[in-house]
């Protein structure tokens, strides 16, 4: 199940969409996102559609993967539409007791799911294709101006990245644990809330403990390695804008245009 | 010949959760030459690792003191040069790699010396190959075999260019294809690219590989020598806790019975020709 | 007999590109009281076997009995065979989280719903068959001991579940040559005076020469051997073709008999220190 989780996974590679500029990538994502709401109308998806199709194709990454990422999130896009369906005021088809399915409903909840996959393509894509630390390399680099501010963007990019390195051991660590105490009778499926929650103290408290080891000896390998914070420190990969990150822009601002002008 | 790490008579005391203090290292004196490679073996809690973490001022000596090729380790002024100079890697494998990708990995250490970028590319593309590892460098370490990760580590303190390495139980996790391709890539380092090496070990097999073998018991050096020199004292090793190689301590078993045999055998081809002789 | 495998075969992330098969249609039986030693590089499918016999994972095909019972069928009761057959994982020290050992190593005999009597029988027996010292150490943290008596508290927590068949995966591993002796000479006891069936599995050649009764070697989800160590350890170039190995011993061996020796053949060190004072004692 956790590994059914797309988003926040990435898929190596080395296609157009992998390659571009994480900054361009992270702000091409935002205006997506942004865009989707801005939909007016059926036809308009067309635009989207083929946008994101020409991400995925480009991105070679099996629409088989993306479409797994929807699954955990299946629920939240089924309450979607069914509250849409049933909520929306206006010309009744289709009774069934108290509840009446109309028109502009089905239209709202057709609109509203599609924004909801999309927007979860959207963002999936954009960590599929984008390793980690370029996620956070990228938003170190946008959030840079911010400095000045007083926004800490070097240690927050750090924390981020350690967090994304650390969140598979972990989850191993987790069923690792969870295996032994089930071994000694432990029971994480049956019982009431109460006795469910109680019955994960086995588990969190070796997890805390071995996470704040980690910690500590994560700190120590990356004093050793002659970590001081962000002054003075360079990168191996610096971040240059290239002809297809240019390409990208056009091409997304094409799309705005398109989907605005035929609202 | 130049010292690389030298220790005066170093006594470091641990604070224990009730209060009290135990003394982890009792009046340390030794003396690695460049270019050598030495192992300093002990049974757990002997004080190996709180020495080795000595050897690159993660811990600073309660008495007596620590040279790092010449620096000592309490100037604060020399701290990255001393980090630099002695890199160390730890026995977690786990625990040290901090990025998400093998080769982003590798160049941490030289990212924080503040190197140019070009220069940070050639010398990652270089410790990943010393160690083997080229056909990984885009790769997750999450998903790599402990041997390789801790490999991976290897390469990310050799891409900051140090002239001594210092593993403190790089092994102990790891199974026994993984303990090989370890130890396979510390003798390249220290016969090909001539780093000075410090291994810190429980396993024999290991330590008999180095060119000087220090043995620690209870925060001491009990014994200091050749690896031959070392496994034939069998009595001694064997109460500090560590082992003998099974024809060493066979060998011994027979002197004993009367058989006329060497005491510093220590490999099955050195007792085939032992006992060729005896025939 | 506690332990039956019928045709088990484990597939991992079925119909993924991560496909992968662990275990391939496997069959073996375990006798009552045996100590069974496993072996195989990291990957062979030891891990993923062994988690088949207390039920953790189910198999992809094939069947589990213990005790005659099949895993996995409706009226076996997955807490009683969990009870049965008892499962020490790796650096098992990382399970510990109650504030007394008492409390810790009581865990598993209050899952089973015994009572505080019993549950205290349990623990005072599970912790002195550790060889740790039930009065000093029952209201101590596990988080304040040693390394090494961490491992045994952890152990002596399997061990209050009584279970018949006792399953270690590496339980001397990171501990150093001392630690690991007492350790491995704790579980011969163990096996010895109460009667358990033991598998473990390990890595060293030399301590399963000198523990256990019969080896599987794993390989590539398949078992290679399935003998005494003395046969098996006999086929020294196969098991190097697997990745493994035989003591250093068996080794000499070989190679005194290809100078011409007559040797029988040795998988310890008493046996080739008689073995050799025969042939150049005179």
């Amino acid at each position: 199940m956790i590994k059914d989780i797309t988003i926040g996974q990435y898929i190596p590679g080395d296609t157009i969409i992998h390659n571009l500029d994480p900054r361009i990538k992270i702000i091409i994502t935002f205006v997506f996102i942004t865009l989707l709401f801005f939909v007016g109308n059926y036809f308009s998806y067309l635009y989207i559609i083929a946008f994101m199709g020409l991400a995925i194709v480009l991105s070679k990454i099996s629409p088989k993967f993306i479409i797994r990422g929807l699954k955990p999130l299946i629920v939240i896009i089924a309450l979607t539409v069914i509250l849409n369906v049933f909520m929306t005021q206006g010309e009744v088809i289709y009774r069934i007791w108290r509840l009446s399915i109309t028109r502009e409903g089905l239209y709202q909840a057709g609109f509203m799911g599609l924004r909801l996959i999309f927007l979860i393509t959207g963002a999936s894509l954009l960590t599929l294709t984008t390793s980690p630390i370029a996620l956070t390399d990228g938003i170190e680099k946008l959030l840079s101006p911010l400095k000045r501010i007083g926004v800490p963007a070097h240690e927050l990019a750090m924390m981020m990245t350690i967090a994304l390195r650390f969140i598979p051991t972990l989850l191993e660590e987790t069923d690792k644990i969870m295996k032994a105490q089930m071994a000694r009778g432990a029971d994480f499926e049956t019982g009431n809330l109460i006795n469910r929650a109680r019955a994960m103290v086995p588990l969190l408290v070796p997890l805390f403990i071995s996470a704040f080891r980690r910690a500590d000896e994560l700190a120590l390998a990356m004093e050793a390695r002659c970590y001081r914070g962000g002054e003075k420190r360079t990168r191996m990969k610096q971040l240059k804008l290239e002809f297809r990150d240019y390409g990208g822009m056009l091409i997304t601002a094409a799309v705005c245009f398109l989907v605005i002008w035929s609202r | 010949m130049t010292n690389m790490i030298k220790t005066e008579n170093v006594r470091f005391e641990y604070n224990t959760q009730s209060g009290s203090t135990s003394l982890a290292l009792d009046d340390i004196s030794i003396n690695i030459a460049k270019g050598e490679f030495v192992a300093i073996l002990g049974h757990n809690g002997s004080g190996k690792s709180t020495l080795a973490k000595h050897f690159n001022a993660l811990l600073l000596p309660g008495a007596g003191t620590v040279y790092v090729k010449g620096m000592n380790t309490k100037d604060e002024k020399l701290l990255w040069n001393i980090r630099q100079t002695a890199g160390m890697v730890f026995q977690n494998p786990d625990n040290q790699i901090v990025a998400t990708i093998v080769e982003e990995d590798v160049a941490f250490g030289p990212e924080n010396l503040g190197i140019e970028p070009a220069e940070i590319r050639k010398r990652v593309d270089g410790s990943i190959k010393t160690v083997d590892m080229a056909e990984y460098a885009k790769h997750s370490p999450h998903l790599l075999s402990g041997g390789q990760k801790q490999r991976v580590a290897i390469a990310g303190i050799i891409a900051m260019k140090p002239e001594c390495i210092i593993l403190d139980e790089p092994t102990a996790l790891l199974d026994p294809i993984g303990r090989r391709e370890v130890m396979n890539t510390i003798i390249k380092l220290n016969k090909e690219e001539g780093i000075t090496i410090v291994l810190i070990t429980h396993y024999m097999d290991e330590a008999i590989q180095a060119d000087r073998i220090y043995v620690m018991k209870n925060g001491k050096i009990i014994l200091e020598g050749k690896p031959k020199d070392i496994f034939k004292e069998v009595e001694t090793v064997k109460n500090a806790g560590l082992d003998v190689p099974q024809v060493t301590e066979l060998c011994h078993r027979l002197s004993r019975e009367g058989l006329k045999l060497s005491p510093d055998i220590l490999t099955v081809e050195e007792m085939v020709v032992e006992l060729c002789r005896l025939k | 007999m506690p332990v039956k495998v019928e045709n088990l075969t484990h597939v991992y992330m079925k119909d993924s590109v991560f496909e992968h098969v662990a275990i391939d249609n496997i069959s073996f039986e375990i006798q009552d009281g045996e100590f069974i030693g496993i072996i195989g590089h990291t990957g062979s499918g030891k891990s993923t076997l062994i988690q088949h016999l207390n039920g953790l994972l189910k198999p992809s095909s094939g069947k589990v009995f213990i005790d005659g019972e099949e895993l996995g069928s409706k009226e076996v009761q997955m807490k009683k065979i969990r009870q049965k057959v008892g499962l020490v994982f790796q650096y098992p020290e990382q399970q510990l989280f109650e504030e007394t050992v008492y409390k810790d190593v009581a865990f598993g005999p209050r899952n089973l719903g015994l009572s505080e009597d019993e549950v205290e029988e349990r623990v005072r027996k599970a912790i002195e068959l550790v060889g740790l010292d039930f009065n000093s150490i029952s209201s101590v943290s596990p988080f304040e001991l040693s390394g090494g008596q961490k491992r045994r508290v952890a152990i002596a927590g399997v061990l209050a579940m009584e279970p018949k068949v006792l399953i270690l995966d590496e339980p001397a591993a990171g501990l150093d040559p001392r630690g690991r002796d007492e350790i491995l000479r704790g579980f011969k006891t163990l096996h010895e005076t109460q009667k358990i069936t033991v598998l473990l599995v390990s890595h060293s050649m030399e301590d399963i020469a000198n523990l256990v009764d019969k080896v599987l070697v794993m390989n590539r989800g398949k078992i290679a051997f399935f003998d005494t160590p003395r046969n098996v350890f006999k086929e020294a170039d196969a098991l190097e073709k697997i990745g493994l190995g035989v003591p250093q011993v068996t080794y000499l061996v070989r190679e005194l008999r290809k100078k011409g020796f007559s040797v029988a053949d040795c998988i310890n060190i008493d046996e080739a220190k008689n073995e050799l004072l025969k042939l150049f004692k005179r």
